[in-house]
């Protein structure tokens, strides 16, 4: 546990608290820049710890729950599989938050299908997409969210559809679905806070540049071909240290250009302040839109909060199925024995 | 060379013919999708309701219509329920009329419909010709239907010829129609003219009777699924995930059937959650997670399903999460034939998952087991803190058996190492520390108030505190930890039945379903003056006991539904020492096991 540092919050717990064990990520790398803002967000809303669970696949981002929270629950799984563990462990608990990260691979590959069904399903769970475009732990792949015609150093040119995974949740039928910058600090937080109060799933498509591999030095979206550093990194086995790209906050409607650490550039786009959250096919359409002009829109994407969660779909109680009784589980002798009659 | 064995000689060809009582074995020929089931089951139940221990098994196609199936039901005064060959066919498949007539013994007896145009040539068989679409020309149910209805002329017609009386034949047509008496009276209605054509123009020349009897008064007939899922009920279950497969799928539909009954509180809430997925891989991902926050969790499935599972198996072995896991094994690999039976995933499920990963399986072998393991298998899912399989199959599975009403399970529900918030206390809790000596650790539930009960749960290499390491001491420590604990596992699991001749030189190792074809072929073989012991397995990892048995034997004939003896190889890896004393006696073709065939492979064992 935490030692209480500096200033508390409603529940008597200091920022510090909600932290975890230290990040074995790389420095710069904007899994950790969200990681603390989930820590913020969880500080300033004083969420009780032992109220939240959190759970990942495997990846670079899926190790990130061990950096925060470190007074709750957690469950570290495996590649691609986060939504069908989570939908089990809500049902059996559903008076738990979950927070639930995962990477680009980890979602847009091996656990697509999972992910499209946990959508369809409504597990109440914010789902987070720490989405660098590559596969970080396993050094430098395309990810199925590579840009089509990027290139990678050692994974050289890629020639598919990137698949968006904000078009992918709101077609599965997402009620709260939503993209950001790992760094924009205060866009991620707000959209954090605003996906923990959803009921139901609520989808956030995280950029975040992986400072090993976003190694773009392809003419398309960088300058970086000009540059002279060209060992393959997996071979010699050396990470520059970099800072944390942050991005200053910037106004609705606005376009940022942002010079990753390799010399490549995203462009992103805050959604206008008159942006209607509520039309579904509006915002499939702005998405793709904005993938031709090779934008990311920042934002709430999608709002819709009148589907049922599982939970209610499934007609639970107010308690637990983890936390009841004897008495409620197993049913009397009166119910066997009028059961054995039926079979005689 | 095995399936020489099937054409032993008979064992009613010698016999004088005089009347055949209670004892007999009849097969109904239909085309898959003609709604012969009905027939069959009411059949099933009204010999059932006559006293008279009966089982019947269900031979079916891969397909929903058109492919033949054929439904055998075993009428036995000494209550055996193995398969054995047919002496009486009702013939209502012309696809496969000429052969199911060549399978029947000399002396055995053809029901068949007429309107088929076969023409009988073997003269050693009775037979008897029913004009079906005549008998239901006058019945007032019309178009489709009228196909499902010509079933019930076989019905009508056996009443006569077996002497089941009609009420027998109605109340079990009100059973399976769930008292529906216009279903019920339109049924009976072919049965009762069937039967009144049957009088007048049939006359009885087989030996085969049916006389009532008082043998199955206190008991009941349910499938193996129905009374597996019972179980799980009674155990508290209340989570359910799983994906559509045959043979595993009747289980979860009698959960479904059963759970809204049993478990819908007074404010008119579940106090369980069904969810179908969408595949066997996050079917046992949901469960797992499910398990993992404390609920009683369970999947069932078949072979290609538990191929998904198991790297989800590896990480709840690892992690250290109960689950149950309902594996009613049908014949693979791949989707081989799915609507065949197989004790074929013993070995896999064993081992299932990567590197050194140990499963506890549970062997049921009767539907009181089927309800025992449904229950006790989450008692020891908790309290291993690990994924429990229960291995059924096809045979045992979906069809209908004759077992004890019921016992209501004793004590209460056996939850495990599960520390509340008080119990974490103050000093740091630690997950993964081997306190008790048994290599099972305390675990917290999510929703834990007390800020030191939390932990991340990885399969990652951890530290007793489940922290990630990498450290060789840790992963070793660990590993050395679970291997504890699948010996613990070995004392709590069900220990072998085991049933001894003390003048027997061969003893007889089997599991599951074909226990039913090692007890009769060791009555058999005792009426014959050769003596026999028999090990029932009912769980994985074995026990002292096997050992014992195994020494007390010259040698043990290992008996199994498979190619390569999967569970013969266990015990020889188990027990190298006495390697050379068990024999294999493994045979899959899909059909279940007959009597004759365990007596022969006893017969043929070398001592
Ligand atoms: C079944 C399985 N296949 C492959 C892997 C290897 N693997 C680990 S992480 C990973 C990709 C992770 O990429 P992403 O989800 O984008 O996370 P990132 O590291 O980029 O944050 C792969 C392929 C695995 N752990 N399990
Ligand atoms: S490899 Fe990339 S994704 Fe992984 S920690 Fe380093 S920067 Fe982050
Ligand atoms: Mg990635």
């Amino acid at each position: 546990m935490k030692r209480a540092t500096g200033r508390v919050n409603r529940i008597g717990l200091s920022r510090s608290e909600y932290g975890g064990d230290p990040s074995t990520l790389c420095k710069g790398c904007g899994h950790n820049s969200i990681a603390s803002q989930i820590i913020q967000v969880a500080f300033e809303l004083s969420l009780k710890p032992h109220e939240i669970i959190k759970l990942s696949g495997i990846g670079c981002s899926s190790k990130s729950p061990a950096y925060f929270l470190g007074m709750s629950h957690g469950f570290n799984s495996l590649h691609g599989r986060m939504p069908a563990l989570g939908t089990g462990a809500l049902m059996a608990n559903h008076s738990l938050r979950a927070i639930g990260v995962s990477g680009d691979g980890d979602t847009g590959s091996i656990g697509i299908g999972q992910f499209k069904h946990l959508v369809r399903r409504n597990v109440q769970m914010v789902y987070l997409i720490e989405n660098n475009g590559v596969y970080g732990l396993t050094k430098g792949q395309f990810s199925a969210t590579a840009d089509e015609g990027q290139g990678l150093k050692y994974a050289g040119h890629n020639p598919f559809p990137e698949i968006d995974l904000c078009i992918e949740a709101i077609v599965a039928g997402c009620g709260f679905v939503a993209r950001s910058f790992a760094g924009d600090a205060k866009q991620v937080r707000s959209l954090l806070k605003a996906a923990l109060s959803h009921r139901g799933t609520a989808v956030l498509d995280i950029i975040s540049p992986c400072v090993a591999f976003n190694n773009d030095d392809s003419s398309t979206k960088s300058y970086g071909y000009g540059r002279t550093n060209q060992y393959p990194l997996q071979e010699i086995g050396y990470v520059p240290v970099a800072e944390e790209i942050v991005v200053d906050d910037y106004e609705p409607g606005e376009l940022r250009v942002i010079e990753l650490h390799d010399g490549s550039y995203i462009r992103l786009r805050k959604l206008e302040a008159d942006y209607d959250a509520g039309d579904r096919i509006r915002a499939v359409e702005r998405l793709q839109r904005a993938q031709e002009s090779r934008e990311f829109v920042t934002g709430l994407l999608y709002f819709d909060s009148s589907r049922p969660s599982l939970a209610e779909t499934n007609n639970l109680g107010d308690a637990p199925l983890a936390s009841l009784p004897e008495a409620r589980l197993r049913p009397t002798h009166e119910d066997l024995e009028g059961i054995m009659r039926r079979f005689r | 060379m095995d399936m020489k064995i099937e054409t032993l000689p008979h064992p009613d060809q010698d016999r004088e013919r005089g009347p055949i009582i209670n004892d007999f074995s009849l097969v109904v020929a239909t085309a898959n999708g003609t709604g012969s089931q009905t027939a069959n089951l009411a059949l099933l139940r009204s010999i059932f309701k006559l006293g008279i221990p009966v089982h019947g098994k269900n031979i079916f196609p891969s397909n929903i219509q058109g492919l033949p199936t054929w439904y055998h039901i075993r009428v036995s005064h000494e209550g055996y329920v193995a398969r054995r060959p047919s002496e009486i066919l009702i013939a209502y498949n012309p696809a496969t009329l000429l052969e199911d007539v060549a399978e029947l013994p000399p002396g055995g007896v053809c029901v068949y419909n007429e309107d088929l145009g076969f023409v009988p040539e073997r003269d050693d068989l009775c037979y008897y010709a029913l004009p079906v679409k005549e008998l239901i020309a006058t019945s007032e149910i019309k178009g489709k239907l009228r196909d499902y209805i010509a079933n019930m002329t076989f019905v009508g017609a056996l009443a006569y010829l077996l002497e089941i009386p009609l009420v027998a034949i109605e109340e079990s047509l009100s059973y399976h129609f769930r008292h529906r008496q216009k279903l019920v009276d339109s049924n009976m209605e072919v049965v009762r003219s069937t039967y009144n054509w049957s009088v007048e123009n049939l006359s009885k020349v087989d030996p085969y009777r049916i006389e009532p009897m008082d043998k199955t008064k206190d008991l009941i007939l349910m499938t193996g699924n129905e009374a597996g899922a019972l179980g799980a009920i009674f155990g508290g279950v209340s989570f359910v995930a799983w994906y559509p497969i045959t043979p595993s799928t009747s289980f979860v539909d009698a959960l479904r059937e059963f759970l809204p009954e049993l478990r819908i509180d007074d404010q008119g809430k579940a106090t369980y959650s069904v969810i179908q997925a969408e595949d066997e891989l996050a079917a046992i991902g949901m469960v797992l997670g499910a398990g993992w926050a404390g609920a009683r969790a369970l999947t069932a499935t078949s072979g290609p399903g538990i191929s998904l599972m198991s790297e989800f198996a590896g990480l709840g072995y690892f992690a250290e999460v109960p689950a149950v896991i309902w594996d009613i094994q049908r014949v693979g690999p791949s989707t081989g034939l799915p609507t065949r039976t197989s004790q074929g995933d013993v070995t896999f499920v064993y081992y299932l998952g990567h590197g050194d990963t140990c499963n506890v399986i549970l062997f049921p072998s009767s539907i009181e087991e089927c309800f025992e393991f449904g229950y006790t298998s989450h008692d020891l899912a908790e309290v291993l803190q690990t994924p429990v399989f229960v291995l059924s199959d096809l045979d045992m599975g979906m069809n209908n058996w004759m077992g004890k009403p019921f016992r209501y399970p004793e004590g209460p529900l056996q939850r495990g190492k599960v520390l509340s918030a008080e119990e974490v206390g103050s000093d740091p809790f630690v997950r993964y520390r081997d306190v008790d000596g048994d290599g099972i650790g305390y675990r917290t539930l999510p929703g834990n108030t007390n800020p030191l009960g939390a932990y991340l749960t990885r399969g990652t290499g951890h530290d007793e505190n489940a922290n990630y390491s990498e450290r060789a001491e840790d992963w070793a420590e660990n590993s050395e930890r679970l291997a504890r604990k699948f010996d613990t596992a070995r004392e709590l699991v069900p220990g072998p039945e085991i049933s001894s001749m003390s003048d027997a030189r061969v003893g007889i190792i089997a599991f599951g379903s074909t226990r039913y074809a090692v007890d009769e072929a060791r009555d058999r073989l005792s009426h014959s003056g050769f003596s026999t012991g028999f090990l029932r397995v009912r769980a994985l990892p074995v026990n002292g006991e096997v050992r014992t048995f195994i020494e007390q034997h010259e040698k043990v004939l290992v008996v199994e539904m498979n190619r390569d003896g999967q569970l013969h190889n266990i015990l020889q890896t188990e027990y190298p020492d006495l390697a050379t004393r068990l024999v294999s006696a493994a045979y899959l073709d899909g059909m279940p096991l007959t009597a004759e065939w365990v007596q022969a492979r006893v017969l043929r064992v070398k001592l």
